[in-house]
Formats: structure tokens, C-alpha cells, sequence
């Protein structure tokens, strides 16, 4: 089973990602994730549900149409296709610094240990790591720098204006 | 030149503990080649066609003696005694091995040096202008807004994965040595009204398959903003640039499909968001990093040295190499020096071990233990006094970096080729040689004058063919080495006021052996032509390449 690492801590990855709204049984402590599109076409139905639900943005998705579920919204996962497809950082930024997201942020798809660093820097605080890769060691790679030059999410105030 | 501080080693010292963990992890079978490949890529760590080659960032070309010593004991200790330096201000390791590059990484940062970001899908190493600081024709000294933006795209943490490379260059002269209408950011520094630095900003330049001439999104934009406005910039090209082919992939695809003025107002529109973030520069930050730059404690001179001015008289030979290779600086009494790694024997731009640590003690000895290095593959001394000339000539003899032909025929700029790089569809090397042979009497050469002619082994365009007044490009033609020629390109706004341009080719490509032949017909046809003293680039201008096509191609009647 895939883990999912958050708050430093190691878990199973239990969300399902479902298709369309009705109908599919969800995992009981699992998170539910429904794909944007599905969102903006039934978001009325979701959010009367008694669990919540988590949507899944692609790299090409528009942030911007989120930003009125976001106070809604616990939980927001972005995919990414291939590790090497960095959309994923300029959206998680989006989200958090201009449209203000305040839930879980996660990264899914083919999450590798040497993107940690810079994706908990781009607002990422949850990760889910594929089947076959270690997730205990990756632990690791969140330490991979001591400081960053630029402002970040995590750290709005870049170097320069730390320095003495 | 910049000192790093604490924090800055520190984090080079971070990457070098990344690395060696990821290359431990690679070596035991834990990465595979695909997922090892854009982190060793990061690196500036290619495979090429017999081995590992490592790429060095020299950051906009600044060298201190003993940075230039440690290049030449990796040359010695990993290498097979030499370096290769590129087009973009790199230097070039053709023969480590996969498992000393975290060893070579350590000893680097060690002198404050890196291979961080020198390839890969990431902003690259950052290349400016290789008289910043000296040259008599500059406006504003591009150095400390270079390492200001150095520092912001170092590990940037939202642009590693972009679609495709990105290079940025900057000037701040009136002659643009850095050719930034070439690059993805080009960043022209221009004084505004009120004596405040301003920056006019060009997007989506480049060589390559679809060379473009790049457009300008932005005129006159405070200097403060320069972090924020290239945050947005890479933003929109981060989302939106295409990822589908590779080819399609470079930002001026982009800024071309949708337009100038449009792909401008998509970065205007998220640039108003972060403009007064915490990404402005602030004047305590220029300020602490200008420091690094100030200007040397010259002697006061008051005119031209007299000893130098009869030195010249007394040897033609010295005056021939003064007329090339020493160029005008800022302070009287003062130059500054090329030392040409052009000549016949061995490939444009390399330099062995014994070179860089001549070259090295030349620095400390005549110019503040300082060397810069050209993205025309040169190295130089910026602040010789003009009365020490004359040795510094008898030294760079001695070493063979003494050839008189910078800004002329002979000092080609030239990617390694076929004979070191996997993705080459001919060789550049022995064509160069070739050229190099032909044109080896100096008075022929100087009789041509000006002239840049650039090799590229294939598309990929490292020896910025497009761009030189003579072009040579690598084509493969059923599995055989082929040669186009272009004419008429010129990479940047130069002293006599020709703008940047890419070549047009002249016609059918040839063999190997047939290329210092029609090189040799198309400086005939010059010579014939030009008026007065025109030089190359303004008569292929003032001809179009006509006259020189049917030369060239009139041997069949
Ligand atoms: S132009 Fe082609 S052959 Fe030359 S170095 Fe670049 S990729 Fe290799």
C-alpha cells in the first residue's frame, strides 16, 4: 500500500479517488478525493455529504476556480504525472499565497524523496509515497537544505532580507 | 568578486551531501537511470559518448586565482590533464568518472565553486558581460544585480521541473558582449532619468531548432523588482509552456504562440501579485553585495603609458597582439588582456592544467589575482596596468594563450562535437583545426579583420552558429557527416551599432574536407566586395548572400 507521509509521521495511504459522486463507498477514515472537474459539476451534492471531500488537480488545472470552496475544502491533492512535470509547485503556491488555502495540501503521482525538500517549500504538507519506494528513508530528504535563498511558503521571508 | 558568507557554503555544502547520497543510491540499484537522470542533470553531470562529463558553473564568468588552480588540479587529479571552457561560461570535465563526482563536487565548494544547475530543466548557470566592472563602453556594472539574481534562482524551490532549460543573460555596456537577445531572459540595465538603475527586460530569444530573436516584454523597470517580474515570468512559463515535445518546449515557443503583448500582459497580471512581496530586493541587500564589486585601488595614471607606447613601436609583433587582445578599460593607464585559447593543435576553448595555473600566477601577479572567462571561450586579466603589457605578452607566449585573433576569423567559438557529445550529428573539432590550419597567416587574418565564426556539432546549437557572421552546423545526411553554412548572423549590438541577427543559409551542406575551401571563397568574395574598410558582417548585410552563394556553388559550370 502506498504511505502517506504527514506531520512527520507515517501512514498508510487509505483516500480513494473517486469518479463521479454517488455511489462509491469510501474507506472509513480514508479521505475521499474527487477530480476538479467532478467538483465544479456537483459540488452541491459533495458538500452535502456527511464526510468530506478532497479534490484532485491536474497540472493544467486553473486554481483560481477553487477559490470559493477553499474555506470548504480540508484537503486539496495535486497530481503529478511524472516527477519531472513541475506545474504542480507554481499551483501549490497559488493556492496558499494568493488565494489564502489553509487545509491539507498533498502531493500525489510519482512523488519522489529528492522532491520533498522543494515541494514542502512550495506549501505541500502532506505527501504520499508510491508502493515500492521507501518512505521511511525519504524522511530524510525534508532536511535535504539548511535554508532556502527565496521566500517560500513555509518561510515568506527570503535570505536577503534575513541576513545580517 | 562575491565572498560566499556562512549560510552560502553552508547550502553548497548541502548539495554536495544530496549528491553524494543520490549518486550512493543510484550506484547500489535503489534509483533507477530515469529518476537518477534529472538529479544528476542538476548537477551539470551528463553521459556522454566515452564517459561522465561534469559542467562547472564559473557564475557571469568571474574566476579568482585560486578557484582557476583548483580547475586545473581536477583537470590533473579526475581528468586527463585539461578542461574544456564553454560557450555559456562553464568550464567542461570530459573524462571523470560517475563515482569521484562527489568528490570533485567536495573539493569545488571547498573554493566556493559548483555544478549546481549547469543543465537540467531549471534556470541555468547566470552569464553576463566578461569586461563587467572595467570595460570603457559600460553604463551600469551588471555584476552585483548578476549575484543577486544568482542567489534567487539557486535552488529555486518552485522552477527545478520547467519544461525545458532556461538561460539568462545580462549587460550593462553599450556593446552587448552578453547576448541577451539570444537567451530565454535577456536583462539590458539602463540608467533612468533620475540617475535610478533601470531594466528592460526580453523574453523569449534563443538558438536551437526555431532560433528567435527575442522580444521586449518590459522597458524600464526598476531595478528592485527584477526577483518578482522574473518570478512571474517563470511562473506563466512554468504552467504554461509546453511539455508534450521537447522541441516545442523552450519559452520563445511559448511567447510565439501566444504573442509578445500577450504572454507580457499574462505576466503583468501575476506579477501584480507579488511586486510588493518580500521578493523586492532592498537597497541594504544591493548595498551589501555591491560591496563586493567596488571598484580596485588603481594607481592614478594620466594618459597612456609611454614605456607601452614605445613598446609597441619597437615590436610589431606585441602591437599586433595589443591591437586584438588588449581592450579598453575605464581607468587610464589600465587594460584589459584576452589570452586566446584559440589556435591550431587543440579545440577552442580547452586549456590544460599547466595553462590554468599559468594563467592563474599571471592574475595574481598583473591583475588582482582575478580572471574572467568569455563566452567566446577566452580567459582574461580585466585590470593590467598598461606598463606590465609587454610581460604579461612574453608569458602568455611562453603558455601558448598568446594567439592574436580575438574578434577575428580564427578565434571560433566551437561545441565539443561528435568527438565528445552523444547527441552530435558531425564533428566541430577537426573542422575548427581545418579552419584554423587554412587561416594560420596572421596577415591574412588581420587583412579580414572582424569576423565571428561560430561551430555547432548539431540543432542543440551550443557553438551559437546562428549568431556568427560565419555559421557551421553539423547535419547528418544518410549517416554521414554534412556541413550548412550560414552567413549574417551576429549575436548582439555591437560598437558600430549592428543589432543582433541570426545567418541564412547559403545553400547545400559538404563534407568535411570541403569546408575550409568555401570558407575560404566566402572571404574572397569579401575581399572582392567590401568597401573601404567595411567589415564581414556589415558587407554581408549591405550584399545579402547572393554573391557569396554563387561562388561558393559556381564550381559545377
Ligand atoms: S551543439 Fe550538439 S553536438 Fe555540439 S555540444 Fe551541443 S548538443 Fe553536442
Amino acid at each position: 500500500m502506498p504511505k502517506l507521509i504527514k506531520n512527520g509521521q507515517i501512514l498508510d495511504d487509505t483516500s480513494v479517488i473517486l469518479t463521479d459522486s454517488e455511489g462509491n463507498e469510501v474507506h472509513e477514515d480514508g479521505d475521499a478525493i474527487v477530480p476538479l472537474a467532478c467538483w465544479l459539476d456537483e459540488r452541491h451534492h459533495l458538500k452535502a455529504r456527511h464526510t468530506s471531500v478532497g479534490v484532485l488537480l491536474e497540472g493544467d488545472a486553473e486554481p483560481s476556480e477553487l477559490k470559493d470552496d477553499l474555506d470548504y475544502l480540508k484537503l486539496i491533492a495535486i497530481n503529478f504525472p511524472s516527477f519531472v512535470d513541475g506545474r504542480g509547485y507554481s499551483i501549490a503556491r497559488l493556492l496558499r499565497e494568493r488565494y489564502g488555502f489553509k487545509g491539507e495540501l498533498r502531493a500525489v503521482g510519482d512523488i519522489q524523496r529528492d522532491q520533498l525538500y522543494y515541494l514542502a517549500r512550495c506549501g505541500f504538507d502532506s505527501f504520499v509515497i508510491p508502493d515500492g519506494r521507501d518512505a521511511e528513508a525519504a524522511l530524510a530528504s525534508f532536511n535535504d537544505f539548511s535554508d532556502s535563498y527565496q521566500a517560500t511558503v513555509d518561510r515568506p521571508v527570503p535570505l536577503f532580507r534575513r541576513r545580517k | 568578486m562575491y565572498i560566499y558568507d556562512e549560510i552560502d557554503q553552508r547550502l553548497i555544502d548541502d548539495r554536495v551531501r544530496q549528491f553524494r547520497d543520490q549518486t550512493r543510491r543510484y550506484l547500489a540499484g535503489e534509483l533507477s537511470e530515469d529518476d537518477f537522470r534529472p538529479l544528476r542533470l542538476q548537477n551539470g553531470l551528463y553521459v556522454q559518448r566515452h564517459a561522465p562529463m561534469l559542467r562547472v558553473a564559473i557564475p557571469y564568468g568571474l574566476l579568482s586565482s585560486k578557484q582557476l588552480r583548483k580547475l586545473a588540479h581536477i583537470a590533473r587529479t579526475y581528468d586527463r590533464g585539461y578542461g574544456h571552457f564553454s560557450t555559456r561560461q562553464n568550464i567542461q570535465f570530459n573524462w571523470p568518472t560517475l563515482e569521484s563526482v562527489p568528490d570533485i563536487l567536495e573539493e569545488l565548494a571547498t573554493v566556493q565553486m559548483h555544478a549546481i544547475q549547469t543543465s537540467g530543466n531549471c534556470v541555468r548557470n547566470f552569464t553576463s558581460d566578461q569586461f563587467a566592472g572595467v570595460a570603457a563602453d559600460e553604463i551600469i556594472d551588471p555584476r552585483p544585480y548578476a549575484e543577486i539574481m544568482r542567489q534567487w534562482f539557486t535552488f529555486h524551490p518552485e522552477f527545478a521541473y520547467l519544461p525545458r532549460k532556461f538561460k539568462m543573460a545580462l549587460n550593462g555596456a553599450t556593446h552587448d558582449r552578453a547576448a541577451i537577445y539570444v537567451h530565454d531572459i535577456g536583462i539590458e540595465l539602463v540608467p533612468g532619468d533620475n540617475g535610478q538603475v533601470l531594466a528592460n527586460v526580453i523574453v523569449g530569444g534563443g538558438l536551437g531548432r526555431t532560433p528567435i530573436i527575442g522580444s521586449m516584454i518590459k522597458k524600464g523597470l526598476p531595478w528592485q523588482d527584477l526577483l518578482t517580474y522574473c518570478d512571474a515570468v517563470l511562473r506563466v512559463y512554468n504552467r504554461f509552456g509546453r511539455r508534450d515535445n521537447k522541441y516545442k518546449a523552450r519559452i520563445k515557443i511559448l511567447v510565439k504562440a501566444l504573442g509578445p503583448e500577450t504572454f507580457a500582459d499574462m505576466v503583468e497580471e501575476e506579477w501584480k501579485y507579488l511586486k510588493d512581496g518580500p521578493g523586492r530586493i532592498t537597497q541594504e541587500e544591493f548595498d551589501r553585495v555591491n560591496a563586493y564589486f567596488q571598484p580596485r585601488d588603481y594607481e592614478q595614471f594620466s594618459g597612456n603609458d609611454a614605456g607601452f607606447e614605445q613598446q609597441k613601436t619597437e615590436n610589431p609583433a606585441f602591437a599586433r597582439w595589443v591591437s586584438r587582445n588588449v581592450h579598453p578599460h575605464k581607468r587610464a593607464g589600465y587594460a584589459s588582456v584576452t589570452l586566446s585559447l584559440k589556435g591550431v593543435g587543440f579545440a577552442p576553448g580547452d586549456a590544460t592544467d599547466a595553462q590554468m595555473d599559468a594563467v592563474a600566477d599571471l592574475a595574481d601577479k598583473y591583475s588582482y589575482g582575478e580572471i574572467r572567462v568569455s563566452h567566446e571561450q577566452n580567459l582574461i586579466l580585466a585590470d593590467v596596468r598598461q606598463s606590465d603589457l609587454f610581460a604579461v605578452w612574453e608569458a602568455a607566449k611562453a603558455n601558448k594563450v598568446a594567439n592574436p585573433n580575438i574578434g577575428m576569423l580564427t578565434n571560433m567559438i566551437a561545441c565539443p562535437g561528435g568527438d565528445f557529445c552523444s547527441l552530435a550529428n558531425a564533428k566541430s573539432i577537426p573542422i575548427a583545426e581545418g579552419i584554423a590550419q587554412r587561416f594560420d597567416n596572421l596577415d591574412y587574418l588581420f587583412d579580414i579583420g572582424e569576423l565571428d565564426l561560430n561551430i555547432s556539432g548539431c540543432m542543440n546549437s551550443c557553438g551559437h552558429h546562428h549568431i556568427g557572421h560565419i555559421g557551421i552546423l553539423g547535419v547528418d545526411k544518410n549517416g554521414s557527416e554534412w556541413y550548412q553554412i550560414s552567413l549574417g548572423g551576429n549575436q548582439g549590438t555591437d560598437p558600430l551599432g549592428t543589432k543582433a541577427s541570426l545567418g541564412k543559409v547559403i545553400g547545400p551542406s559538404f563534407a568535411q574536407d570541403e569546408v575550409p575551401d568555401v570558407i575560404e571563397k566566402i572571404i574572397k568574395v569579401y575581399l572582392d566586395l567590401r568597401q573601404d574598410d567595411e567589415r564581414f558582417i556589415d558587407s554581408v548585410q549591405r550584399l545579402g548572400i547572393e554573391p557569396f552563394k554563387e561562388r561558393v556553388y559556381a564550381k559545377a559550370n
